[in-house]
């Protein structure tokens, strides 16, 4: 075919047997697993990695972390882990694969080691790697401090080599999966567009793994100027995810869950290093302390207001109390955390101190150094303002939205919790990881690492057992092109019909959808307008505004392909927003207080709502359907309380 | 922190097909401008998109002339810091100016190896097909967990 123009792009399309579909974390993982188990098996199967940018620094990890935040080591067991994961969420996790996770995550971070990522150790420990027993500096029971600047273009050289750089596709956006024609049940491709060039990519595929990351900017942030960038989850996870599993006809579940971090203000940085290493307190604005103030409150959400750590949501409401009722503002008191670690130490040593402080920022959230630099913050001297933040929707970090996999076999969980491959959705073919799914949650970067590994196998295994599929699409790839191109054929249809290129009654740019979403969201979804409260009554305001917001986004236009970049990234966005709606709709209780409130069922109903609530989403009548399903735990909770 | 990119550096990184910065961008904001027809600078690079970026400093650190530096938030943050780094092989060095003049520096290990130099299955067992469907994975020896933990089995 000719080479594509901007209105008339070219097709490409391959076939191959395993399609990854993101470069992050988890795709890496599946990557250097996968490469080892096809050399093994001799059979001739064919992978391909597609990632909307380049795999060196794509991803949350793109920045770098300071800490390798899921690290299990000797001393604890992957039970301990499940429970710690379990009552973080408010109980209502998937044991099997929180265990699961556990017990091949250490395996993941002795790699990362192998390849070149500086771990710290303990005095006496420096040149023993963690494999032959070296003892890590830990911020926390599970964290370990790492000198993180380049992780993710370490973790990404590793998957790079495994598979060769012919078998990687970069800036490829991927807009939807594709059904295969003879069962809707089964996966048979996946459609994306090039950002850099007139190309539509096509592929065919017997199974793929979708691990594109999780979502944020469906809320409306507290940045809006020139800093709306300045999200805490990167800005370039649009809920892919979700939304093209969703459409494919896989079962979602938690979507009601969010996570909404307290983090330094405005920039955003991390805060865990200076509770766990530096043993800093939050106090409201007249120096108290109201984790111990306020503590009482934990008492109305027994039992995760009861174990040793309570849970995140938990601690987040325990200082919106102090913010509702105007003690703010909130402050991370750095100066009293320092001078205390000073009674014990050497100016050399406080000096060393500092440098660790500052580098938790410039390892992962450079901005929040920006911040200091520009506010003349030095934090021996000033204590620095903790905000909650907007929204964000993920299934890898303190969150447990995303998609219902097949669990392990081995560990007693309920019959119905595997279906057959480890970490395939319910769609034949399509499997996830990280934060795609669902129900577990704290795996973080090396636990996406660690079951995108788990998934590759699994998937090698599918692709086996299934030599002689031949899929086929449900849809004509020319009608698929042409609805990923309507938002140009729009904009060079109509551009003309006005002067202004941004202001025309036939298209609404990218930009300004993404603006309704967020506000809609913002103002009846519990976001930080409301300060995170809602009621069946907001919700349905919601419905029907997102109903015609969802029709309105036929309408997205795009003058360039960065543009048709982020009108895709929005549909993603409004589908993944409308999954989280109607999961707080249908849940009816309050189960993350300081993550949100419905004011008209303010209360965790343990007795009625101790479920997972799981979805499907019809891409033909554009409906939902929620529906509850039983919790079971498969280890033993009751240790995770205060003796 | 949006990046902006300096006139007097920038060289378009030679006319080459990509530019390093469009390369790395996770969120596809640098852009080359060819012809000079959207900055009036031809041949230099800018970021299309100042609002969406995320201050990751992917493109600062990769940039072969320095030529990309970070302006804190106009409508958050006061004028005057800055935060910028000169990335090596196998080491970072930051340099940290506040707003009242004072400096700060500090370097910090970034790997162990040398670039390039991964040999991602050295050393490894080959993969045992008779255990694809069993937990654990080539490179472990074995799985770790108190089966008594497990209440249901
Ligand atoms: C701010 C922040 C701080 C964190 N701090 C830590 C920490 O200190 N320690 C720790 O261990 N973990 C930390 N984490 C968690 C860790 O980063 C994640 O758990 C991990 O990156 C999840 O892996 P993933 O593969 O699921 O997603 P990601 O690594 O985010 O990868 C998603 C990939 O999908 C691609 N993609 C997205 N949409 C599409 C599409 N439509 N088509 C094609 N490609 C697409 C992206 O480009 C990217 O490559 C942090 C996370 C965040 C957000
Ligand atoms: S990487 Fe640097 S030199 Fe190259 S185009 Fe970008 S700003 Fe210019
Ligand atoms: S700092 Fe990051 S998000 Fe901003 S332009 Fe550079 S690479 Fe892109």
């Amino acid at each position: 075919m000719a080479e594509g123009t901007f209105g008339s792009p070219e097709v490409v399309e391959e076939e191959v047997d395993i399609l990854l579909i993101g470069g992050g974390m988890a795709c890496c993982g599946a990557a250097y697993e996968a490469m080892h188990y096809i050399e093994a098996s001799g059979a001739d199967i064919s992978i391909k990695m597609v990632d909307k940018a380049a795999v060196d620094r794509s991803g949350a990890v793109a920045q770098g972390l300071s800490a390798i935040n899921t690290y299990i080591g000797g001393e604890q067991d992957p039970a301990d882990y499940a429970r710690m994961v379990s009552n973080d969420l408010m109980g209502i996790t998937r044991d099997d694969l929180a265990y699961d996770v556990g017990r091949h995550v250490d395996d993941s971070v002795y790699l990362f080691e192998e390849w070149g990522l500086p771990i710290w150790k303990q005095p006496g420990d420096e040149g023993k790697s963690l494999k032959e027993g070296g003892m890590p500096v830990r911020s926390g029971k599970w964290q370990i401090m790492i000198n993180g600047e380049s992780y993710k273009w370490i973790v990404a050289e590793a998957a790079k080599k495994a598979m060769g750089s012919e078998r990687i596709q970069e800036r490829v956006f991927i807009v939807k999966l594709i059904n295969d024609k003879n069962d809707p049940s089964r996966i048979a491709g996946a459609i994306g567009f090039s950002t850099r060039d007139h190309k539509v990519y096509v592929y065919k595929f017997k199974a793929c793994l979708l691990a594109a990351g999780g979502c944020v900017n469906i809320f409306r942030p507290r940045s809006v100027g020139e800093g709306t960038g300045r999200a805490w989850y990167p800005v370039w996870n649009s809920g892919s995810t979700y939304s093209m599993a969703a459409e494919a006809g896989a079962e979602l579940t938690m979507m009601e869950n969010r996570f909404v971090p307290a983090r330094f203000k405005d920039g955003y940085g991390p805060v865990g290093a200076w509770f766990l290493l530096f043993k800093a307190q939050a106090t409201n604005a007249f120096g108290e302390v109201y984790m111990q103030k306020n503590k009482e409150l934990l008492n109305d959400y027994p039992p995760y207001g009861q174990a040793a750590v309570p849970a995140s949501c938990l601690r987040n409401h325990l200082m919106m109390k102090e913010m509702k009722e105007g003690r703010g503002p909130i402050y991370m008191d750095t100066p009293t955390a320092l001078q205390k670690l000073a009674e014990t130490m050497t100016p050399k040593e406080i000096k060393h101190l500092e440098a660790e402080a500052w580098e938790d920022f410039l390892d992962m959230c450079i901005g929040q150094a920006g911040v200091w630099a520009g506010e003349n913050i030095e934090p021996e001297k000033t204590p620095s303002e903790l905000m909650p933040t907007e929204p964000y929707l993920l299934g890898s970090h303190s969150g447990c939205c995303g998609i219902w996999v097949s669990g392990p076999t081995d560990v007693g969980a309920p019959e119905s919790w595997s279906w057959g491959y480890r970490s395939m959705t319910t769609i034949k073919g399509l499997f996830t990881a990280g934060d795609g799914v669902g129900a577990s949650g704290h795996k973080f970067s090396s636990g996406s690492h660690a079951e995108g590994r788990i998934c590759a196998r699994s998937m090698v295994k599918y692709v086996m057992d299934n030599k002689d599929l031949a899929p086929e699409f449900d849809t004509p790839v020319s009608e698929l092109v042409e609805e990923i191109y309507t938002p140009v054929r729009t904009f060079l249809e109509h551009k003309d019909y006005s002067t202004a290129i941004d202001v025309n009654p036939n298209y609404i740019t990218p930009r300004m959808l993404q603006f309704r979403l967020q506000k809609i969201m913002d103002e009846y979804v519990a976001g930080v307008a409301t300060l995170y409260q809602t009621n069946e009554k907001m919700l349905e305001v919601a419905e029907h505004k997102l109903g015609m917001l969802k029709e309105d986004a036929k309408k997205m236009r795009a003058k360039d392909l960065h543009e048709l970049l982020r009108a895709w990234e929005n549909y993603h966005r409004i589908l993944t927003a409308e999954a989280h709606m109607k999961h707080i709709q249908f849940r009816e209780e309050s189960r993350y207080p300081g993550f949100y409130y419905r004011m008209d069922k303010n209360f965790v109903d343990e007795e009625n709502w101790k479920c997972f609530v799981n979805s499907t989403y019809d891409k033909k009548t554009q409906e939902w359907k929620c529906f509850k399903v039983e919790h079971v735990d498969i280890v033993d909770k009751t240790q995770l309380m205060k003796k | 922190m949006p990046t902006f990119v300096r006139t007097d550096k920038c060289d378009g990184c030679k006319g080459q097909d990509r530019t390093a910065c469009m390369y790395i961008c996770p969120h596809d904001l640098m852009k080359l401008d060819k012809d000079g027809s959207e900055t009036g600078h031809a041949m230099r690079a800018f970021n299309q998109e100042p609002e969406q970026c995320w201050e990751c400093y992917s493109c600062v650190k990769i940039c072969p002339q320095n030529a990309i530096e970070c302006r804190a938030y106009a409508d958050i943050v006061p004028m005057g810091g800055s935060v910028q780094p000169l990335r090596g092989t196998d080491s970072i060095m930051w340099t940290i100016k506040f707003r009242n003049g004072k400096m700060k520096r500090f370097k910090f290990p970034i790997r162990t190896t040398a670039e390039g130099s991964i040999d991602p299955y050295a050393g490894k067992p080959a993969a045992d097909m008779s255990k694809i469907a069993e937990p654990g994975s080539f490179t472990m020896d074995s799985l770790p967990g108190n089966r008594e933990e497990l209440i249901r089995l």
